[in-house]
């Protein structure tokens, strides 16, 4: 027991540089397994977290250029969502660091300042670049579906009360549309969850092995030819994860629906995972 | 390739373009494109077969055949899937060795001893003498059925709401006709329930066009294999010597794909045109109203 919270104190932060350097080489104990794999769990935390973040308010703006906007926004934005929705994850990630491995290395001259970009090639940013415009093409979608089905009467409402442009878009189309977007969001949340666990096997370096939870997993499982430990074990954090997102989303589903009473069905987890 | 690629260091511009394009390394490039097409045309029906059992599985009446069929359905919900493609390889991989050392090996040695997984030579899957091929194509082998499997639980889970979207008035007319469960299974549900399945179906589909690069990860040589291999910088050792060139496969590689959805997408709006007429549900009744 006291073994394993030393373990829980060597590793439990490892994956971000805090602790034990070298990772544990043989005599791998189910509690080494257990911390280093959840200790990856912080990275996809924050990937999953940040990039949903960011990518919500690109979407709204996606979604609404592709809408509503002139053409010369609309056809930006259904390229856009075209390009990141009709291609895998996988190879975005591998074009992403290709490109960003061909800046100058010495950093860009921007009037007299130089701009570094060696940290754009690093996993903390390039991948999460990525992921920020993955998802904001994916959610672009749900809530432009989701703007086009905002009941007529509503609209016609809306104008009997003297509404207009952003006060109509800002009280009246917009939280109906995430009423309705909200479940398939809550879906889309979770793949990109799940897809978080891409970064590390495309070409982006797990800097001094500091990996996600998958990473971390491969790691076990190729040093022990033991599939059937370290990955039902990143299985369960992930179930976890995803029960957790469920709960948290369903808090804002409630909200969104709570002038409806008994409106605020249950979210139907609908599995579509890769991207 | 061609007679005038004998000696590439004295070809320049088009030329030396056209035979580095079309050097043997670059033919094994345009090869593994059919892998892919490949991987896509085995896995997909037989992920549907596998989606078709589990549905219909989880249907059924005989208890543990249920709760076999819900276990499968719900499988790889909650998990990445990513974490199947690399569980199911090795784990099969594990258990055909296994199941081969049981019977061609000597029962006193243990198969695992300590962190390592032993198997004597007579057992190992493909045999170490076996050819470079054989080799390559157990790799898609094993991919195939962890695609398969992943993939057939996805199909399951369409398949499953599917047949519950089925009107029930139409199951039981059929009922109260005489027919057997299997009957009305066959002449009823089956042929009704695609048009409930295919939007569910189509984006299984994209997905799965979109799942391929991960055979990379399963360590087949694969498009993404190859414009890493191909692309990285030559130095004048080799025949074609150029700078790092990854960028430009992996973008053409994302229009391969992209090419790939887009023709997917098109394909499917006609095949839910022409399910949809003639059914009782919105679609149907638009086309009804435009005809008339």
């Amino acid at each position: 027991m006291s073994q394993c919270l030393q373990t829980l104190h060597d590793y439990g932060l490892r994956a971000i540089g805090i602790g034990e350097r070298l990772l544990p080489r043989s005599d791998f104990t189910l509690c080494q397994q257990f911390t280093l794999i959840g200790s990856g769990l912080i990275w996809n935390i924050y990937f999953g977290a940040l990039a949903l973040f960011v990518g919500f308010f690109f979407a709204n703006a996606l979604a609404v250029a592709k809408l509503s906007g002139p053409a010369w926004l609309r056809k930006p934005a259904e390229w856009f969502i075209f390009l990141f929705r009709g291609s895998p994850l996988f190879i975005q990630f591998f074009v992403a660091y290709e490109a960003l491995v061909q800046l100058p290395r010495a950093g860009i001259d921007v009037f007299g300042i130089t701009v570094q970009t060696s940290w754009l090639t690093r996993a903390w940013a390039g991948a999460l670049i990525v992921l920020i415009l993955n998802t904001a093409a994916y959610s672009a979608e749900i809530f432009y579906g989701a703007l086009r089905n905002v009941p007529k009467g509503e609209l016609e409402a809306a104008d009997a009360y003297g509404m207009a442009g952003w006060t109509r878009y800002r009280r009246v189309v917009w939280p109906t549309a995430m009423r309705l977007a909200w479940p398939a969001y809550t879906n889309e949340a979770i793949f990109l969850f799940h897809a978080t666990t891409l970064v590390f096997f495309s070409s982006f370096p797990a800097f001094q092995q500091q990996g996600d939870s998958l990473y971390y997993a491969s790691y076990f499982a190729d040093k022990t030819f033991n599939p059937f430990v370290a990955y039902p074990i990143v299985a369960g954090y992930f179930i976890l994860l995803t029960l957790c997102l469920i709960g948290l989303f369903g808090v804002v589903n409630r909200r969104l629906n709570r002038h409806l009473p008994g409106a605020a069905r249950k979210i139907r987890y609908r599995p579509n995972l890769l991207r | 390739m061609f007679a005038s690629c004998a000696d590439p260091k004295t070809l320049e511009g088009l030329a030396w373009l056209m035979c580095y394009l079309t050097s043997g390394k670059h033919m094994l490039f345009y090869l593994s494109f059919g892998t892919v097409i490949l991987l896509l045309a085995i896995t997909a029906p037989v992920a549907l077969l596998f989606g078709f059992g589990g549905a219909l599985a989880s249907r059924s009446r005989i208890a543990p055949l249920r709760w076999f069929g819900k276990t499968y359905t719900s499988m790889v919900r909650g998990v990445p899937d990513i974490i199947f493609f690399l569980f199911v390889p090795i784990a099969l991989d594990q258990a055909f060795e296994w199941l081969r050392a049981k019977a061609y090996c000597d029962p006193s040695v243990p198969i695992r001893q300590g962190n390592d997984f032993v198997v004597c030579p007579a057992a190992k899957l493909p045999l170490s003498t076996a050819p470079e091929w054989v080799h390559q194509s157990y790799g898609v082998f094993l991919a195939v059925i962890a695609f398969a499997i992943v993939f057939g639980a996805f199909a399951a889970n369409v398949l499953y709401g599917a047949m519950n979207a089925v009107p029930k008035a139409q199951l039981e007319t059929a009922e109260a006709y005489g027919m057997s469960p299997r009957q009305v299974n066959r002449r009823i549900l089956i042929p009704q329930m695609w048009t409930y399945a295919l939007p569910g179906l189509a984006n299984l589909w994209m997905i799965l066009i979109k799942a391929t690069p991960l055979l990379f990860v399963l360590g087949v040589e694969d498009i993404v294999y190859w414009a890493r291999e191909l692309g990285g910088s030559k130095t004048s050792a080799y025949a074609y010597p150029h700078p790092d060139w990854r960028i430009y496969y992996f973008l053409g590689i994302l229009v391969f794909y992209l090419l790939m959805t887009w023709g997917s997408e098109r394909f499917f709006d006609r095949i839910r045109a022409r399910l949809s007429s003639g059914q009782a549900t919105m679609a149907g009744e638009a086309m009804r109203k435009a005809a008339s």
